[in-house]
């Protein structure tokens, strides 16, 4: 099991800043600049899940494919550990991006219909140069138990499964180059809410196992509650509020978050079975 | 109160393998103003109720049982028949209001050919419709000749409310009209939907997985559990003293905002 020193910040983001382009009309060209990012510091302790919440265009997307460096930043600066991602050299660099993984939203779309389920996890294995073939496999195995699927499913494809069932594989993708921060992008949105409750338990399950951060991304405010330990609220590409789970849904400061935890549908109601 | 809807013994299976059973011996009725949910899991059969009503089940699957619409049995009417009825009597609102739309064709061209199809205005009036539609739905009327990518999500659902409600059906059938959508824009859906149904006295069957959504929408609930009906009741009922132990199991595995509760996800092989 991996020691987690507490209070050690895992990841640090200052100051990013990111615009997009954005063309309309046919004749005449009008040009817009979207602000994705603006002016977004956050940090993420070891051992703990920060949960990125806001609307559909407030940007938490765009952070998550910065903080991956699927994207660039205009500006800003990233520490992973203490090192400055910038001025890092590109195969420390590719050292380093092994140990940001990421769960994505759709399970439907984020695994490759011709791969195997053995194919899907030995990838990540093999592009970062993973032990030799009987240790891959060793690990392949494991995996697919941790996650509750069972070693004869390796040998299936993607459509063989349930949303459920395949978002626990984008799990185990992540999740098999021992990664210390996992991106999650609203990884139980596209499901029921029983297999909801069972990927949450599973993703819990997994941290308290391995000592993994979380960056959970969802506009589900019921979710988050179950999810984090902080929360950052974003509104256009700016952090509007960020704080404590606790303190942010028992006293939300900004207008904003009051109107997000208002809009949770059923929320004066306690769902509590005798 | 009166029935407007009475489904009777609805059973669904495919026409290849009659002894695979979807929709099991499903009953329930609607009535004018109220609105019930349908409440399960992926595979529970609640779509394919929805759809059985409209009738517009896929070729490969038969159905049988018997629904009345004002006392009039609609089940056994050929397509033909049943055109009369789609849209006009009994409309229905999809899941992904991106896929329901046409690309290809402005807003106000779509919600005219839905009043075209039943109804027989002159441009005149059906312009005016058309904007008094979009009124009711708070879309801005210049907003009339815009094509769907031009609109939110939130919008092009509200688009596809106009669409359903033109006609000004007894009955709107929402197959999860909210699923696809952020919080706050779900929460302006659902109080629009209520209202509508509240103003013009229509009967709303809608379709969910989220409690949460029940519990803002419903009066009364049907949870479906593998085909069947496993408890249906008002929603106080059901919400506060479930009977069933699969409704418990399912209102368990809702994440409140409170946060107090543990998530308990479904044995499923326990209720088999």
């Amino acid at each position: 099991m991996a020691k987690i020193i507490k209070n050690e910040i895992l990841l640090e983001a200052k100051g990013l800043y990111k615009t997009y382009m954005q063309t309309s009309g046919f004749f005449v060209r009008k040009k817009r600049t979207i602000k994705a990012l603006n002016n977004v510091t956050l940090s993420i302790k070891k051992g703990e899940t920060l949960a990125i919440v806001g609307e559909s265009g407030s940007g938490k997307s765009t952070l998550a494919r910065c903080l991956l460096q699927l994207l660039s930043l205009d500006e800003g600066e990233l520490f992973f550990k203490g090192q400055n991602l910038k001025t890092l050299k590109v195969e420390d660099k590719k050292h380093l991006k092994r140990h940001i993984q990421m769960v994505f939203q759709d399970p439907y779309a984020s695994l490759n219909p011709r791969m195997k389920i053995v194919e899907i996890l030995e990838e990540g294995l093999l592009i970062h140069d993973v032990g030799d073939k009987n240790l891959r496999d060793k690990k392949i195995r494991d995996m697919i138990k941790k996650v509750g699927l069972e070693v004869s499913d390796l040998m299936k494809y993607p459509h063989q499964f349930s949303g459920g069932q395949r978002q626990r594989i984008g799990i185990a993708r992540a999740l098999i180059l021992e990664p210390e921060l996992v991106i999650c992008d609203e990884p139980v949105s596209a499901l029921d809410v029983s297999i909801q409750a069972q990927i949450l338990l599973l993703l819990k399950e997994l941290q308290n196992e391995l000592g993994l951060s979380y960056l959970f991304i969802s506009h589900d405010l019921r979710v988050v509650r179950h999810m984090a330990d902080h929360i950052v609220v974003m509104h256009q590409g700016q952090i509007v509020e960020q704080g404590s789970t606790k303190s942010i849904y028992a006293k939300p400061k900004a207008r904003y978050t009051r109107e997000l935890l208002n809009a949770i549908p059923g929320n004066h109601f306690n769902f509590k079975v005798s | 109160m009166k029935k407007i809807l009475e489904v009777k013994h609805l059973k669904v299976s495919p026409i290849n393998e009659p002894h695979k059973i979807l929709v099991n011996d499903v009953s329930f009725d609607l009535y004018p103003g109220r609105t019930a949910c349908i409440v399960g899991e992926s595979g529970s059969g609640k779509s394919l109720t929805a759809l059985s009503i409209m009738k517009l089940l896929s070729s490969q699957l038969k159905q049988a049982g018997d629904i009345f619409f004002e006392g009039q049995n609609i089940s056994k009417l050929t397509n033909t028949e049943m055109r009369h009825y789609r849209g006009k009597s009994i409309a229905m609102i999809f899941q992904e209001p991106m896929t329901s739309l046409n690309p290809v064709i402005s807003i106000g061209e779509q919600i005219r050919e839905a009043l075209n199809v039943h109804l027989d205005l002159d441009k005149k009036s059906l312009n005016k419709k058309v904007a008094s539609l979009l009124k009711e739905v708070g879309i801005p009327e210049d907003r009339i000749s815009s094509y769907p990518d031009e609109l939110s999500g939130g919008q092009r659902q509200r688009i596809m409310i106009a669409m359903s409600i033109a006609c000004e059906p007894f009955i709107l059938i929402a197959d999860e009209p909210t699923t696809a959508l952020d919080v706050t824009v779900q929460s302006q859906i659902l109080k629009l939907l209520s209202s509508l149904k509240e103003k013009r006295q229509m009967a709303m069957l809608f379709i969910t997985h989220d409690f949460g959504v029940v519990e803002e929408i419903a009066d009364d609930v049907i949870v479906m559990f593998q085909g069947q009906i496993v408890e249906k009741g008002s929603v106080k009922e059901v919400l506060k003293k479930p009977k069933h132990a699969y409704t418990k199991a399912l209102l368990q595995c809702v994440p409140d905002a409170k946060g107090i509760k543990k998530l308990k996800p479904i044995q499923h092989r326990a209720f088999i």
